[in-house]
């Protein structure tokens, strides 16, 4: 039994939770080269057949639960895997390899199946090239159980665990079990990376960052965690549990003063009425954000549908999610994102180059561009759910008036076709463009007279503007939205978007930072879109901050020249706005 | 000994046909190769017959050496000429 420890880590979605850990390795597996004598043959060659054998155990398992609980096609798959897990060249040639090489067996196994790989990799055959996968995959999985790494059945969960690993995937959490996860842990990540945003859109606890995670924490040690401090305590004693339990009643009251902002308006208490909308990436989000009163949807991601699968979702798959969110927000808008493929982002099926540097490379809309056909059946399958409910395009990363232009053809042209077809959509159908491009921000004059909304997207305008990977986790300290540049190009945008009168969101995650959303607000920013648990708690601060207080704020802090300052006085001004709580805050500048 | 057939079936030697010719195979003692101009596989490794990448029309020779080989060699035939139905 592991003793008590704490461990300090990025806080990236609030919540208090304790539960076992559940550990699963996502690294990717690291494979020595061991060289051993004759007389150790015998033993690599049953390490091997044992490993093989539990591939096939497990495969059988996910195969018989497949069938029950899915089908017998999709349970064909799993089928082919335990045919290659057993095939007997892989095996033949594995035990040759050992034999003659003298080499530790998942040296030789990784380099065998490499060899396959490599085969599939190079043929003609387009489904043959896509068996590189299954081959990459029954590989993982035995070289898994030659190294003992564990790996659990996500989506099946008997009891509650905080998720562990070095890395979780856009896929493992979207097909997690939702109902047993209660916090996720990562050792990279920082407050952007998608562990965060999907743990703040499933309102679970989420902390990034901890060092050497697989080191510290083995699967069933009961952790702590705090998402709000970024504070993960590995087993808790008696008097940490108790403080434990202490806290979490007294978040759980926080929660519930929640309770009366919904239903409500969200208006400054002179008058000012903004809408708050919630950012999601599925139907389970959906309900998420539906129950926490949102106003309408202000981004709605759809790379997710294209990922953790073989092939892209057609025209139809797509139409009828797209119609179900529309239906279920009955009326209120629903603003749908085109694919943002690309970036740390990645689909294998579409073969996508490997690049340099990918967050500047094919990504969101330069991916559209290049392979129409993706475009196009994604556009339509909107234009066709358009009539279930207000729907509102939007395209991500563009960067200028050109490429804006050459979208919007190709937006008339999925119109003409679809009347031709005689298929019905709503023609009045917005269309907007995500600011997350320092060139598109600077010319959002421009870019203006030609659409109907402005998104702004701070996670990555913040990157580009300051040039730091938001993903490295060594430049935190300087990915920051308080960086009086990026606070510029924010007042910028906004009062572009005012002159020509459309409208203006932001989308991004200052958008629901407590501190930020006076000063947005000062800024005039009309639409500010969140993960769903951001919702109330953002209300409530619009709900007891006046406009007019607002608006000296944001002039005051447009003023100050470093971010140091201008997060300390936004900091100050939280905190002295929470202690007078109901009473008019005092806003201006001391 | 051996024969040479030719792959009748749409999709070619796709995973689920693959799939059939090597299960099969390996019910048979006896060794069984499927041999193309250019290459050969072993009939019961799913692995080395997809990566023959026989698509429709391919001409391929099988071969059986064992105690069953007959057998052997007649079912795969049949199956292959069936087209895996």
């Amino acid at each position: 039994m592991s003793s008590l420890l704490l461990l300090k880590g990025i806080s990236a979605a609030p919540g208090l939770a304790m539960a076992p850990a559940l550990v699963i390795d996502t690294r990717p597996l690291i494979i020595s080269k061991k060289v051993i004598t004759l007389s150790d043959v015998a033993t690599e060659w049953n390490r091997l057949e044992d490993a093989i054998s539990k591939s096939q155990h497990e495969l059988s398992e996910i195969m018989e639960k497949t069938k029950q609980q899915v089908g017998e096609d999709e349970a064909a798959i799993f089928q082919a895997h335990i045919m290659l897990v057993s095939d007997p060249e892989l095996i033949d040639k594995t035990k040759n390899e050992i034999k003659d090489n003298l080499v530790n067996a998942e040296y030789a196994f990784q380099k065998v199946s490499l060899e396959f790989i490599a085969m599939f990799d190079a043929m003609d055959d387009e489904y043959m090239r896509e068996r590189a996968l299954d081959v990459k995959d029954i590989s993982k999985r035995v070289l898994r159980h030659l190294l003992n790494v564990q790996e659990a059945d996500l989506s099946n969960l008997s009891e509650e665990v905080v998720l562990v690993g070095y890395d979780l995937t856009p896929s493992q959490i979207a097909t997690m079990d939702k109902s047993k996860v209660v916090a996720l842990i990562t050792e990279i990540g920082g407050k952007t990376s998608h562990t965060a945003i999907m743990a703040n859109s499933l309102e679970i606890a989420a902390v990034v960052g901890i060092k050497d995670v697989a080191a510290q924490i083995k699967s069933g040690d009961l952790l702590v965690v705090d998402g709000n401090s970024g504070e993960v305590i590995r087993s808790p004693d008696d008097s940490a549990i108790k403080k434990f339990n202490r806290q979490r009643e007294h978040y759980q009251a926080t929660i519930k003063s929640y309770e009366s902002f919904k239903g409500v308006a969200s208006k400054t208490p002179d008058g000012k009425l903004v809408k708050l909308l919630a950012n999601v990436a599925s139907l389970d989000e959906l309900k998420t954000a539906i129950r926490n009163d949102a106003e309408g949807i202000g981004l709605f991601r759809t790379e997710f549908l294209y990922m953790n699968r073989l092939n892209s979702p057609s025209e139809e798959e797509q139409f009828q999610i797209y119609r179900q969110v529309l239906e279920q927000m009955k009326n209120r808008p629903v603003t749908i994102r085109t694919i943002d493929i690309g970036g740390d982002k990645e689909v294998e099926y579409l073969h996508l180059k490997k690049e340099l540097n990918p967050f500047l490379g094919v990504r969101a809309i330069r991916l559209c561009m290049q392979r129409p056909e993706l475009f196009i059946t994604q556009l339509r399958a909107m234009f066709r759910a358009s009539i279930y409910g207000k729907l509102k395009i939007m395209f991500p990363m563009i960067s200028s008036l050109d490429e804006l232009l050459e979208v919007k053809l190709i937006v008339e042209r999925v119109k003409e076709e679809l009347t031709q077809e005689k298929i019905k959509f709503d023609s009045q159908v917005a269309i907007g463009i995500m600011i997350e491009i320092p060139s598109a921000a600077i010319i959002s004059d421009i870019l203006a007279k030609h659409v109907d909304f402005f998104s702004i997207g701070t996670n990555d305008l913040i990157q580009y503007v300051v040039a730091v990977d938001r993903l490295n986790e060594n430049l935190e300290y300087l990915y920051n939205p308080y960086n009086p540049a990026v606070l510029r190009l924010i007042n910028l945008v906004i009062a572009n978007a005012h002159k020509e009168g459309i409208e203006v969101g932001m989308c991004g995650s200052v958008a629901g930072k407590e501190e930020m959303i006076p000063l947005l607000l000062g800024m005039d920013l009309t639409e500010f879109s969140m993960s769903a648990g951001q919702i109330l708690p953002a209300r409530k601060i619009i709900s007891s901050t006046n406009y007019k207080d607002a608006k000296k704020m944001a002039s005051y802090v447009l003023s100050l020249s470093q971010a140091k300052e201008i997060e300390t006085y936004l900091h100050h001004s939280q905190a002295t706005s929470d202690l007078s709580s109901n009473l008019s805050p005092n806003l201006s500048p001391t | 000994m051996e024969k040479k057939v030719i792959i009748l079936n749409d999709q070619g030697l796709h995973a689920r046909p693959a799939g059939i010719l090597v299960k099969a195979a390996s019910q048979f003692k006896s060794a069984v190769e499927i041999k193309t101009d250019k290459k050969a596989a072993n009939a019961k490794s799913l692995m080395s017959v997809m990566g023959l990448g026989l698509v429709k029309g391919s001409e391929i020779t099988i071969s059986a050496t064992g105690e069953d080989e007959v057998t052997a060699l007649e079912t795969l035939v049949t199956l292959i000429n069936s087209k895996f139905a």
